[in-house]
């Protein structure tokens, strides 16, 4: 008897338990592992924001919103039991927050019926929504990324790479080769050498890939990092001196927690970036003082106003706007998943927009539709200055090459419709 | 008082030798297959499927392959996680190439192209032994993950080198892409599960095993008796390596669907594989199972009670889960170092004379 109650309670627990909120948004974080020290700060500005609109307003329209935390630590067979264990809770959009988690989940998303939402990663090609209809890749792609990482180099060396050599340090992942067919077919158009420089999980040994670049002296080293990799590559090549003002990371490889160890050695360190950097946002005073202050954040206040910590209010402000669209839209508070994901098809917000909720400046203006489901594909440049422990954005938002890159998206989505027998839909 | 062995005669050698000779470890055993077939499929559910019988089912047929190779063989192997890899990348190649075929007969024949690797990085066992042929191992996984990476042939040419399985049918039930039941994938991989503990159990008690169990036990007094080491020692690789390869196969098709090589098969999956054996019970096909329960069902479990249950922070469940696991793999070994199939033994003999021990 005591094993059958005993078998029982196992049974009962190794079941998910459930959740009783109304507007459900499981967060796929990582707060260990390897990768932690970008997936915290990240987690937190998601997670506290959300918190925000709870205690502030109530929720959105009325409904409290419920984060559910899930621990993934990047690893995708984790992330796959995180998904089935919140899917059933209606759970109304998955952020995967990795790129490898993001390919596995397209298609089970997609035949579940709920939205995904891949933040400027994941597969560039979701941009096409005439193939991807649940998925979402904004406010830009990778391939927007190398594009625009590519023209500002060009900018800097007086409108002309020819003859010029790149290097890209990248995450030897399906992340970090994002950027590498964008970048091939860059380098025939302007005429510049790719040497392509692969880091292995988890990234802590690189001393041979920086060895290649003192052989090799690239006049730029683009990045494609995450977690530790960041901050030894940038260990690595203030080691190796590498002027810092020619080493350009992707926007998830320029946060504090990446340059902070190497000290003054990335000073002057570039990153993209899609949006703000620093607290001189309203919305910003108001976590501080309803959410942290309250002692109701998610970590513990640290990461305030960090890189990280502003994607993650990005994202969270951009979904709360889709939220509460879906519920005009729909005519009820408590909105499905498939309400949103017919909101955020339609998604506008507009630079007036982020001005009322408290973010004005900080992010371009977002429009969306059924056949593009990116906007607005800008990217800025931002600087590391070590001495004030600040990032400062350096350019306006840039738009990449859309001659290079559109073409790219349209062959990669329509290959990946045909492997699955997927229609595409016509959007009219 | 139930489990006990009065009144259990054998009247011929068939019925002595079988692999549950007590009628009550029989009826469980067909109680179980019973479940695990006629009555699970009705109720199982997504989550339950993904999230904790799929990973089961699969590890532990890898862990038969590994056990085939380190317990039955005494072979070390660190290469699993890379022959796991080739039997996916198999599966893949041959699911895209000729997408009429059934899959069952892709993931037999991934098994089969995953032997002949093993076979051939296990060449280097004929000359060198134990931590030394763990390195040579080793270097066949690194090798291997490197080949997956390296060569846009093995993933189609895909942008993102991921490998991603496109929807196949066995008879017309569907079990790869994401249209799937979680029943049919279920049953699908069940079958594997409990054809490959069936095939591993009846080779390793008939004379490949015995010749096998001879090499792991002393190989010079094998081979003086008439063991030809080079036919028990590519035999095991290659069993082994068809289970692993099948395995690796599965894993990529019906569990995950999307397969990126460094994440999914580096050297960690090696290492799981090689505690499940450790911990289960080397040389024991029962233990293989133990073990790959013990790994996979225990972090969801305490994920569930940390976070489910007393709803603490997902990152200390995280590290708390770490530090459980490692304390009870360290008690488990300092308590009965020859695993939980051992464990499971000394239960039975106590039962046997439960509830009058004398």
């Amino acid at each position: 008897m005591k094993l059958k109650l005993l078998a029982a309670t196992a049974a009962a627990l190794m079941a998910a338990a459930p959740a009783f909120a109304d507007l459900t948004i499981p967060a796929l974080n990582y707060r260990t592992g390897p990768y932690a020290p970008s997936g915290i700060p990240y987690a937190d500005g998601f997670s506290d924001y959300m918190t925000l609109l709870n205690e502030r307003d109530g929720g959105i329209g009325g409904e409290m919103v419920n984060v559910v935390e899930c621990e993934t630590a990047y690893n995708t067979e984790k992330g796959v039991e995180c998904y089935e264990q919140t899917k059933g809770d209606n759970a109304l959009l998955y952020i995967p927050q990795s790129t490898g988690i993001t390919y596995q989940l397209i298609p089970k998303a997609s035949a579940d019926g709920i939205p995904i939402w891949s933040l400027a990663y994941g597969r560039t090609s979701a941009v096409n929504g005439k193939v991807f209809e649940w998925v979402f890749n904004l406010p830009v792609t990778y391939w927007d990324g190398a594009s625009v990482a590519v023209k500002y180099a060009m900018e800097q060396e007086g409108g002309s790479l020819e003859g010029k050599k790149i290097a890209l340090v990248y995450h030897n992942s399906a992340y970090g080769k994002e950027p590498i067919r964008t970048l091939e077919k860059l380098s025939e158009k302007h005429g510049f050498e790719l040497v392509l420089l692969a880091v292995d999980h988890p990234g802590q040994e690189q001393k041979s890939q920086w060895l290649q670049v003192r052989q090799q002296r690239p006049d730029y080293v683009f990045m494609w990092g995450w977690g530790v990799m960041n901050q030894v590559a940038i260990q690595e090549a203030a080691n190796v001196r590498f002027p810092m003002d020619k080493f350009i990371g992707i926007w998830w490889s320029g946060s504090e927690a990446d340059v902070l160890p190497v000290g003054d050695g990335a000073n002057g360190y570039k990153s993209l970036t899609f949006h703000g950097a620093g607290t001189d946002f309203p919305v910003f005073g108001e976590i501080k003082s309803t959410v942290i202050d309250a002692g109701k954040a998610a970590g513990d206040g640290t990461k305030w106003g960090e890189v990280g910590y502003n994607k993650g209010v990005y994202t969270a402000a951009v979904l709360a706007e889709a939220i509460r669209a879906a519920q005009e839209a729909s005519g009820k508070s408590n909105i499905s998943p498939a309400d949103l994901r017919d909101a955020l098809e339609s998604l506008e917000v507009t630079e007036a927009r982020f001005e009322e909720i408290g973010l004005g400046g900080f992010a371009p203006a977002i429009s969306l539709s059924c056949a593009s489901h990116s906007s607005p594909r800008l990217a800025a440049i931002q600087q590391w200055n070590a001495a004030d422990k600040t990032w400062s954005v350096l350019t306006d938002y840039m738009e990449p090459d859309f001659e290079i890159v559109d073409p790219l998206i349209e062959e990669d989505s329509m290959a990946y419709a045909s492997e699955n027998g997927i229609e595409p839909r016509s959007c009219e | 008082m139930i489990y006990r062995e009065a009144g259990d005669f054998s009247t011929t050698y068939q019925q002595d030798s079988q692999t549950f000779p007590i009628r009550f470890d029989r009826y469980r055993y067909y109680a179980i297959l019973a479940v695990a077939f006629l009555l699970v499929p009705f109720f199982i559910n997504d989550y339950w499927a993904n999230a904790i019988l799929l990973p089961f089912l699969i590890y532990a047929i890898a862990a038969i392959g590994l056990n085939i190779l380190v317990g039955y063989c005494g072979q070390v192997s660190l290469g699993t996680g890379g022959f796991m890899a080739v039997g996916a990348y198999a599966c893949y190649k041959l699911m895209t190439s000729f997408p009429d075929v059934n899959i069952f007969f892709h993931v037999i024949l991934a098994g089969f192209v995953t032997a002949g690797v093993g076979v051939i990085f296990g060449l280097p066992s004929l000359r060198i032994k134990g931590f030394y042929l763990a390195v040579a191992t080793l270097a066949a996984q690194f090798f291997l993950v490197w080949m997956f990476n390296k060569f846009g042939w093995f993933y189609n040419y895909s942008a993102s080198g991921q490998i991603n399985a496109p929807e196949r049918s066995v008879f017309g039930i569907v079990v790869t892409g994401p249209n799937t039941h979680a029943w049919a994938t279920y049953l699908f991989c069940l079958v594997f599960c409990v054809g490959a503990a069936l095939i591993a159990r009846n080779l390793t008690r008939g004379t490949m095993g015995r010749t096998w169990m001879a090499i792991r036990d002393m190989d010079i007094a094998a081979e003086i008796i008439g063991v030809n080491p080079l036919k028990a020692k590519m035999t095991a690789f290659a069993v082994s390596s068809f289970f692993v390869g099948v395995a690796g196969a599965l894993f990529f098709s019906v569990y995950l669907g999307a397969v990126e090589v460094t994440e999914a098969f580096g050297i960690q999956k090696s290492f799981i594989v090689l505690f499940m054996i450790i911990i289960g019970g080397m040389g024991s096909i029962f233990g293989s199972f133990a073990g790959a329960a013990f790994i996979v069902l225990l972090p969801v479990f305490l994920k569930n009670v940390l976070v489910g249950g007393f709803g603490w922070a997902t990152d200390v469940a995280a590290h708390l889960e770490l530090m459980i696991l490692g304390g009870l793999i360290i008690t488990f070994l300092i308590l009965e170092p020859h695993g939980l199939a051992a464990f499971w033994k000394t239960i039975k003999e106590k039962l046997r004379l439960w509830p009058f021990p004398h």
